[in-house]
């Protein structure tokens, strides 16, 4: 420990828990892959339907995907003491809660916007929208994990905190989510793409500092 | 003016007085301009008929749900930074009637709605989409602290989210503004001065204050109610330490 920065072994440590967990990066994919699936069947499938919705749909499945995983990214850490340690070392906690949210986005968010080309298929999303479309999901993904860092950071030491951290973290994903949307019909370089990376930016600047004091809070 | 307060005895001796006065001042302006706005101005044709004395609820509502959110931040702001306990039972107060404003100012537009745009709720307006958030924002704010176990993590777990919430508004707003919107513009506050006629805006200012000041009574109130339970909960625990 005394050779590795808090820093890096906290974003090693995040990276290694949600490979080794199980289903880790599988679980929220299925969930992912498993809602998109399922609106065809609610909606109708008729071809143009789907390709009016495709991409919202995606959309969705993203954002509730990054709850599946959220409500441990933190909780583990305080009950194995972790939090203690980080706290005790005098690191930054807002750049370890920085690194932790950035290890579970690619953990658990870059696989979902690997796999959204081929949902998108089969949601009728136009071929030559998928480059663009990866970007957003990409960019709206990680503004999606850093508010809802927040959420599951601020409810950490809560023993069944899912429900309350969707709560908290909905209506901080609803800029991303509209910006996205509008994204993809006007174009990466349109105004609401430019919106979507500057609130992706926004949450880069604000998010860490507020986990940072969330988790302080926890480990009191 | 606020730092004299900070002190809980004068609180506690400026709220006694505080509360009673403003929520009879408060109900009286209230009422006038109720009675004023439902009986009195001549009907608005433009505005659906009888429907738009709404506005003397609805209005002063959207006003005071954003005021309340507004002071919300702030008092989790002080409370953040200075540690000064008056300030989280303000917040703590201030949660609830923010969320019955936001509610009744959502009900009353969805009220307004129906007959002059015919429906009662719209997805791509920006007023109503915020106004949605912003309850939102409150009942997170409201479980978060339900949530958590001791009062000084649900106070310290609030202020961040409070905090953090004011700061996301404007992206909020920003992100709403930029769906098309049918609702009419601001015609009370703006540069050129109110659009709407006097014999409106007169009782709706009137009632606003109205309901500002009972607002303010109400929140002194809950923040009285407070302060005295936590006197109990001192008492008690006195009495169980055997002293």
């Amino acid at each position: 420990m005394s050779s590795a920065s808090p820093l890096s072994s906290a974003f090693r440590q995040a990276f290694s828990e949600a490979w080794a967990s199980g289903a880790g990066a599988l679980l929220p994919l299925g969930f992912f892959a498993g809602t998109a699936v399922l609106v065809p069947f609610t909606l109708g499938s008729e071809t143009e339907i789907l390709a009016r919705i495709g991409p919202g749909i995606l959309w969705l499945a993203l954002a509730l995907a990054s709850f599946v995983t959220l409500e441990r990214v933190f909780q583990a850490d305080l009950q194995d003491g972790a939090l203690d340690l980080w706290v005790q070392e005098e690191a930054s906690i807002s750049l370890i809660a920085l690194s932790k949210a950035l290890a579970h986005w690619l953990v658990s968010g870059l696989p979902l916007v690997l796999l959204s080309p081929l949902l998108g298929l089969m949601l009728e999303v136009p071929a030559d929208q998928t480059l663009p479309a990866m970007i957003a999901y990409g960019l709206g993904g990680l503004t999606f994990f850093l508010w809802g860092g927040v959420a599951a950071a601020l409810s950490a030491s809560v023993a069944r905190g899912g429900l309350l951290i969707a709560l908290i973290a909905l209506p901080f994903y609803l800029p991303t989510v509209i910006f996205g949307t509008l994204a993809l019909q006007d174009g990466l370089d349109s105004t609401p793409g430019l919106l979507l990376a500057a609130s992706g930016l926004f949450a880069l600047g604000v998010a860490p500092a507020a986990m940072g004091a969330a988790l302080r809070l926890a480990a009191d | 003016m606020w730092s004299i307060l900070a002190n809980p005895h004068r609180f506690m001796a400026f709220s006694k007085w505080a509360i009673p006065i403003s929520a009879a001042i408060g109900a009286l302006l209230f009422a006038y301009g109720l009675w004023q706005g439902l009986f009195i101005v001549p009907t608005d044709e433009v505005q659906g008929g009888h429907i738009f004395r709404a506005l003397f609820i609805h209005v002063p509502s959207a006003w005071l749900c954003m005021g309340l959110y507004v002071g919300l931040a702030v008092a989790s702001f002080v409370w953040f930074i200075w540690r000064h306990e008056l300030a989280d039972i303000a917040a703590r107060a201030i949660a609830p009637i923010g969320a019955a404003y936001t509610a009744l100012c959502l009900a009353t537009g969805s009220i307004w709605g129906k007959p002059t745009w015919g429906t009662w709720w719209l997805w791509d307006d920006p007023r109503m989409m915020s106004v949605l958030v912003l309850f939102f924002l409150f009942l997170g704010y409201m479980a978060l602290r339900a949530a958590l176990e001791t009062r000084q993590k649900a106070a310290r777990a609030g202020a961040i989210l409070a905090m953090v919430g004011i700061i996301n508004v404007p992206l909020i707003r920003v992100s709403v503004d930029i769906w098309a919107s049918i609702h009419q513009g601001p015609s009370v506050i703006r540069a050129e001065g109110p659009a709407m006629d006097w014999i409106y805006l007169q009782p709706l200012l009137i009632g606003f204050v109205g309901q500002g000041l009972i607002v303010a009574a109400l929140t002194l109130t809950l923040m009285r109610a407070e302060v005295f339970g936590q006197q109990a909960d001192a008492l008690m625990a006195r009495r169980l330490a055997g002293d």
